[in-house]
Formats: structure tokens, C-alpha cells, sequence
């Protein structure tokens, strides 16, 4: 579903801070595969994210979902293959728009604007059952602006809108860790029912060792912006934090891990 | 007195239309474009070239908006495709734009004195006198304009323009290309304005190079009078404040020139009408901390 070749990117070449980010990464994802990517800061997660979602082009390799090759489109055309879920909560709303409006913008991802009109009756029916399942209320406030919203509704919000209309991939880009555990707890829950009821083929981005041996069914631990461990099936059911500490430390001797990851 | 009010109220009326294209740069898409100062005087020019060739007034009203557009869209590709800052691409096309004004024209000003327009035609229509045909048409334009905006901005395309101002992060996600949805809010807000200078040149019986210095002030100190006197919670209600505003301003403005302030002071005026306004929200936000330290500092001494 999600097939990406020999990836490499490279930030500000040629100056003092040319920072090597991904380096010939390959990754091949089969429909409804659900990997977790762990790694350091800087060991090129999120750059991997944003080469698949167009923000950043790649300086080599390619990048095909579901046959369609990415690599000359630009961010908003691969877009309606693509759903998306930022660190940030407020990456992924329009603030001063309404709930239902933020939902009706998504939910035309990848079709062409026209001048009828932005929610439909039709819509709004569904968008409260939909609401409804998040178990939030907000099915109940679905007129109100964004705005309103604490970090982890708003998150919750995105996590609808990016899964809505069921997209190619879904990438999570440390989707909870600008969450309290709690929150960070609900969202990831969320996350992984509409994974498996969808079938959705995912790539989430994590800090938090624990969710991502919890979640999904395929690992990789990334470093210097290579993959440098990839497990799945049962080998990955049987991982624990202190096996992956052991793991990092054997393949990346002279990286100290950071806290964050540690502690998460 | 009240021709001075009726005066207020119909130019009031005219540059509310320039006060809703503001609005659509200024707050729905969140750029200051100064590209209207041109823009305006261009709609003011084309009429008067078109009235003074002997067209209608009304087919010039019509051009003014299209070249308006136009001038939006150097803007908009200036800004989107060049990546030149919103702000020198609309200094840019404001400069540019002076130029192409006086080329319109053939020299600094042009006279409509005892030619056709469209107040003239409508006034002959309704039996009005020029004051109440100026207000009658432009009361019916700045609210059929008002209502569709309402009807455009929540359109699917509509909703797409709101949203870039917003959040142009997540409108490329859900596969929105910004370039264009920013460049069609500069289309429409200049497209407005120009058709606001067509108005302005036709009420004042002439189109002069000049007329559009300071527009940008005027426009955001009818911006900011509207929303903060008469504004709700809703998009209709700020669209109308826009009118409310702009008519606000002129009668503020014919009251202090009435009290004695030298007409040449106005822009000086104006300009720190909106450093006030603008200054406003900041003041309230600095006084509440303060207030948090004084209270947090009352608790320390218990």
C-alpha cells in the first residue's frame, strides 16, 4: 500500500548545518499494516512523515501509495490519499470555523471546491454520528467554533477528520505527545479503533516506547535517519521497553537515548 | 446639520464596499493588502475614463470590478508564486498601479462635471436628487454585496478561503492548494474595492491620481469601528458592521472637521484612530496581568 525506496533527504547541503536526515530508508507497508516508528530526535521520524506527505521533497528514492507515485506532487495533491494527524493540536483545525465546518473540509479531501454549499443536512447526520463515537459531546457542539476546544478534543477532531472518507494511509506524526497521559490515552485508543474497524494501513510516529510496542503490528526503530530495526508478528508481540533500550543501545553504541523516550 | 449626516451617510455607504474587500484580505484571509490604495483609485479611473468616452456608466462600474480583479491577481502571484511577502506584493502592485492609473486617465484627474452617471440615471429613475440616489444605490449594492459574501463564504470554495486564513497547514491537507485560495481572496477583496472607487469617482464627479492615499487607514478604521461597536458572534453580522463601520467613520470624521479640526490633519487623525484601535486588545490583555501580579503579590504579603 504505502511503498517507500531508498529514500534520502538532506537539510541545508553544503552549509555548516547540513544535517544528513534520512539516509536510503526503504519501506514497504501491505494493506491494514499498523507500524509504530521509534527514535531519537533527530533520527529523521518525522522527516520520513513529511516526505510521504509532500511538505518536504526528497532529494532521492521514491515514494508510491497504493501505485501512485508521490514524488512530483505536490503537498496538497497527494492529499486525498493521505490522512494526517499532526503533533500539534492546533496543526490540524481550522480555529475560528466551526466543528461541522472542520469535519465538511475534510470530508471533500481530494474533490474539487465548487460553489455548493459547504455542509450539507445530508452531511451534518453523519458527522454527529460520527462525533458521537468519539464519546467526547461533541456531537452536541457540533456549531461551535474549534477554537473552544481543549488540546486533546481538538486532536480527537483531527483524528476524525484525517480518517474520514477512510484514506490510502493514515500518518500520525506524535499525535498524543502534546497530551496529558490521560488524554494521550483516550486518543490512542481512538486511534487504534478506527485503524482495525477501517483497515486503515498506518504509520505512526511515536516518543512513547509503550505505545509503540502496544499498538500496531510492525515496529521500526529509526537512527541517523536509517532503519535500524524492523520487527513484526509475534517477535513484536513479545517486545518489552527494556528489550528495545538493549536493542537501540547494541545498534547505535555512540547515541545516547534520550529521556523522553525512556520515560514515556 | 443633516446635510452634513446625509453627506457622511452616502460616501459612508460607497466605501463600505471598499471596507468589505478589506475585510476579506485583512480578516478572512489574514494579510494587510495594500495593493487597494491603488486599486481604488484604478476603479475610480476606468470609470471616468469609460463615462468621459462616452459609455455607460454602468458597463464602467462593471470593468472597474474586473480590472480590480486583475490587479488582485498581480498581487496574489506575486505573493503565492514569487513568495514575495504580502505585504511589499501589494506595496508592488500599489506602485505599479499608480503608473497604470495615470495611463488610464491620460493626466492627474478627470473631470465628470454634467455627465452621465449612474447617479444621474438612477436619480432620473426614481425622481431622486443626487444625495438620495448616491445613498439609495449605495445601500442596495453594500447589502446585496453583504449577502453574497454570506452566500460565498460558505460555499465549499468559500469555506476553503476562510480556512487558509486560518490554518493554511491544514487546508493543504485535506488537499486545498493555499496558492490558489489566497489568490482568489485578493481577487475578490480588490475587485470590490475598485468597484468602491468606481462609486466614490462617480459621487464626487471626478477621479483624481491621488485619491487613493491613506485608503488602507480608512478601510481598517472602518474595520475596527464596525466590529467593535456593532459586530456578533456571527458571519453575517460582521459582514454588515463593515457598513455600519465605514458609516460610523464618516460621521465621526464630519463631526470633528464640524468642531474645527483642519481637514489637513485627517489623515493624521485617522492614523491614530487605528493605532488606538489596534492598540486596544494589547492594553486590556497588559492591564489583566498587571492585575494578576498585584493580586498574586496581595497574597504574598498575607
Amino acid at each position: 500500500m504505502l511503498i517507500i525506496d531508498h529514500l534520502s533527504k538532506t537539510f541545508n547541503p553544503g552549509t555548516v548545518n547540513e544535517k544528513l536526515a534520512l539516509d536510503d530508508v526503504s519501506l514497504h507497508l501491505a494493506p491494514g499494516d499498523f507500524v509504530t516508528v521509534i527514535g531519537g530526535n533527530g533520527a529523521g521520524k518525522s522527516t520520513l512523515l513529511n516526505c510521504v506527505a509532500g511538505v518536504y521533497r526528497q532529494d532521492r528514492g521514491s515514494i508510491r501509495v497504493n501505485g501512485t507515485v508521490l514524488d512530483r506532487l505536490p503537498e496538497y495533491r497527494r492529499a486525498k490519499h493521505l490522512g494526517r494527524v499532526f503533533q500539534d493540536p492546533l496543526m490540524g483545525t481550522a480555529a475560528d470555523m466551526e466543528i461541522e465546518e472542520n469535519l465538511a473540509l475534510a470530508f471533500r479531501r481530494g474533490k474539487r471546491r465548487t460553489l455548493a454549499w459547504g455542509v450539507t443536512p445530508q452531511e451534518r447526520k453523519r458527522y454527529h454520528e460520527l462525533l458521537k463515537s468519539l464519546g467526547l459531546g461533541l456531537e452536541d457542539r457540533m456549531s461551535q467554533k474549534v477554537r473552544l476546544l481543549s488540546g486533546g478534543q481538538r486532536q480527537a477532531l483531527t483524528l476524525l477528520m484525517a480518517t474520514i472518507g477512510a484514506p490510502k494511509v493514515l500518518l500520525l506524526d506524535e499525535h498524543a505527545a502534546a497530551l496529558d497521559p490521560k488524554t494521550a490515552k483516550k486518543v490512542m485508543e481512538l486511534s487504534d479503533q478506527f485503524i482495525k474497524e477501517m483497515g486503515l494501513t498506518c504509520l505512526m510516529v511515536t516518543h512513547n516506547m509503550r505505545h509503540a510496542i502496544q499498538y500496531g503490528n510492525r515496529l521500526i526503530m529509526m537512527s541517523q535517519g536509517r532503519v535500524i530495526l524492523d520487527v513484526s508478528g509475534e517477535e513484536k508481540q513479545r517486545l518489552t521497553v527494556e528489550g528495545l533500550v538493549r536493542r537501540f543501545s547494541e545498534h547505535s553504541e555512540d547515541e545516547v537515548m534520550n529521556d523522553r523516550m525512556l520515560l514515556g | 446639520m443633516e446635510q452634513v449626516l446625509l453627506g457622511a451617510l452616502s460616501l459612508g455607504l460607497l466605501w463600505s464596499i471598499m471596507t468589505l474587500g478589506v475585510y476579506i484580505t485583512y480578516r478572512v484571509l489574514n494579510v494587510a493588502d495594500l495593493s487597494v490604495e491603488g486599486t481604488i483609485t484604478l476603479g475610480a479611473a476606468v470609470t471616468a475614463q469609460m463615462i468621459y468616452a462616452g459609455h455607460s456608466p454602468f458597463l464602467g462600474m462593471l470593468l472597474s470590478f474586473l480590472t480590480g480583479l486583475l490587479a488582485g491577481l498581480a498581487t496574489g502571484l506575486l505573493h503565492t508564486k514569487l513568495k514575495i511577502p504580502a505585504l511589499l506584493s501589494g506595496i508592488l502592485t500599489m506602485i505599479a498601479l499608480y503608473s497604470i492609473n495615470l495611463r488610464v486617465m491620460g493626466k492627474a484627474n478627470l473631470s465628470l462635471l454634467r455627465l452621465d452617471t449612474a447617479y444621474t440615471k438612477i436619480g432620473g429613475w426614481l425622481g431622486l436628487d443626487k444625495t438620495w440616489s448616491v445613498i439609495v444605490m449605495g445601500a442596495v449594492m453594500s447589502l446585496a454585496l453583504v449577502f453574497i459574501l454570506y452566500w460565498f463564504f460558505g460555499t465549499e470554495l468559500g469555506s476553503a478561503i476562510r480556512a487558509t486564513g486560518n490554518n493554511p497547514n491544514m487546508v493543504r491537507a485535506q488537499g486545498i492548494h493555499t496558492d490558489t485560495t489566497v489568490i482568489m481572496g485578493l481577487m475578490l477583496s480588490n475587485g470590490l474595492v475598485a468597484l468602491s472607487g468606481s462609486l466614490i469617482a462617480q459621487s464626487q464627479n471626478y477621479a483624481d491620481v491621488q485619491m487613493g492615499v491613506g485608503a488602507i487607514v480608512i478601510g481598517l478604521a472602518s474595520l475596527i469601528i464596525g466590529e467593535v461597536i456593532f459586530a456578533r458572534n456571527n458571519f453575517l453580522s460582521r459582514l454588515l458592521s463593515m457598513i455600519l463601520g465605514a458609516v460610523t467613520y464618516r460621521i465621526i470624521i464630519a463631526l470633528v472637521l464640524r468642531l474645527g479640526m483642519p481637514a489637513d490633519d485627517l489623515k493624521l487623525f485617522t492614523a491614530l484612530t487605528v493605532v488606538v484601535a489596534l492598540f486596544l486588545p494589547r492594553l486590556k490583555e497588559m492591564r489583566e496581568t498587571s492585575r494578576h501580579i498585584t493580586k498574586g503579590n496581595q497574597h504574598a504579603d498575607h
